[in-house]
């Protein structure tokens, strides 16, 4: 089929983009929209914990404070959320889940992140490691906004960005997909935006 | 053949052609569309449009279906962003008997059919109220008895969508009330300014575990009124949210 062409349509390509950063469907913004499916929660950081739990030999927890003792990287990447838009060059801080990972022993797979707020996305570990995939807690300098995710977020830029869950508390290792929130809504498992899975049926 | 339902039909890219255009608003206007194969959809749920230029370049972007599941047409109700790429083509330059691409239906949480029961309390920012709108819609396609009560913010009086509608659907179970946060009429008798405490307890807010509650608007009236609702002591997944940024098209 050939494609349908909208009459009268000129678009309004960015002349200041590289459009090979740019995946399928998306379109490049200067602000910073924001997309949850509920309140933005509260966060209480003296009763705060990062924990690493499931089908690890021993559980994992750090308190805020330990957490941000730990090394963390400055992170510059590019993001793309699922309804369209696209960030580039987004600045951030926070701790590799590689340098999270880095004494637990485990065969899983698979881990489920887990959230303040009930929030959950699951991601094959393959997609977590490797310095790909971080927990960050800062934004261009400053420490994360609440309804950014803050006080601290996932961040795995290669995946649209409902993978890098806001609120984040915690990794679940385990030894098959469970399937979290949006990906049991209507969205796609993985979610690669370069090959456009944005819906379980693409 | 077999409708897959809303839930089930893969989102294929379909050749929608616009049937009407009805303007709504100085800056909103809803397109009606036949959808050929429309596998059906649940009031609340977004489709992706794409328009394609005569080089190939491409736009999509995501827009609330307005129009009860029961509807045999699918409406969209489109909100002009001064600045946009896509908004103002589809309100200004798109014509009757134009065709466009579209996907859907989108979403599986920002839903509600009759049977999830009730009493609703809706929430709309702005062009929010569009996904609000197809619940009641679909609460008067099908006659149910369900209470819902409705609280739409607008800047002014004349940026209300579907405004005699709402007043139709004022009666019989629906409670539509409004507050206007820049300019208020002469003789105004509604609500004035940003949604607040008072405004919440006399829609019957507090009635926390009991209501079904969905919030949409841009996203700084979604975080303020959840917020609120919080406060009042809702459980905060109790509270279904859709929020859109300054960011649009």
């Amino acid at each position: 089929m050939s494609p349908l062409i909208s009459r009268g349509f000129g678009g309004k390509r960015r002349r200041d983009v590289d459009p090979s950063r740019v995946p399928p469907g998306q379109y490049v913004v200067n602000d910073f929209p924001v997309l949850s499916a509920g309140p933005t929660p509260t966060v209480d950081l003296a009763q705060w914990t990062f924990t690493i739990t499931g089908a690890v030999d021993e559980r994992v927890a750090w308190s805020w404070e330990e957490f941000l003792a730990l090394p963390s990287e400055q992170i510059t990447t590019d993001i793309h959320c699922v309804t369209k838009w696209s960030k580039l060059d987004t600045p951030w801080r926070g701790v590799s889940v590689d340098a999270l990972l880095e004494n637990v022993e485990t065969a899983a797979e698979f881990v489920l992140a887990f959230c303040d707020g009930g929030y959950t996305t699951n991601l094959p570990l393959a997609d977590v490691t490797d310095g790909q995939a971080w927990v960050a807690y800062e934004y261009d300098h400053e420490p994360l906004e609440p309804v950014h995710g803050g006080p601290a977020r996932l961040l795995v830029p290669h995946l649209y960005f409902w993978k890098s869950a806001k609120w984040v508390r915690g990794l679940q290792l385990l030894d098959h997909d469970e399937p979290g929130f949006w990906e049991t809504n209507g969205y796609h498992n993985r979610g690669d935006p370069w090959k456009e899975q944005r819906y379980w049926s693409d | 053949m077999e409708r897959l339902g809303p839930r089930r039909a893969p989102l294929t890219w379909r050749v929608a052609t616009v049937a009407e255009k009805r303007p709504e608003t100085s800056n909103a206007t809803t397109l009606v569309l036949d959808v050929p194969d429309w596998p059906g959809h649940l009031a609340g749920q977004h489709v992706d449009v794409r328009l394609t230029a005569e080089d190939g370049y491409r736009a999509e972007r995501s827009y609330s279906i307005g129009s009860a599941p029961e509807d045999p047409r699918l409406s969209l109700t489109i909100e002009r962003i001064e600045e946009g790429e896509v908004s103002p083509y589809l309100t200004d330059e798109l014509r009757d008997g134009d065709q466009l691409e579209l996907r859907g239906p989108i979403g599986g949480y920002f839903t509600w059919e009759t049977g999830d029961g009730g009493p609703l309390l809706l929430l709309a920012g702005g062009s929010g109220l569009v996904p609000l709108m197809a619940m009641l819609r679909h609460r008067a396609a099908v006659t149910s008895t369900v209470e819902a009560t409705v609280l739409v913010s607008a800047r002014a009086l004349d940026d209300v969508l579907y405004r005699d509608e709402l007043a139709a659907l004022d009666d019989d179970g629906v409670t539509v009330r409004y507050t206007l946060t820049r300019e208020q009429p002469a003789g105004w008798t509604g609500w004035s300014g940003r949604v607040d405490t008072k405004m919440l307890r006399e829609l019957g807010a507090e009635h926390a575990g009991v209501l079904r509650v969905f919030v949409c608007g841009p996203t700084g009236f979604v975080e303020h009124v959840a917020d609120l609702l919080v406060q009042l002591g809702h459980d905060p997944h109790t509270i279904k949210t859709e929020r859109f940024g300054p960011t649009g098209g």
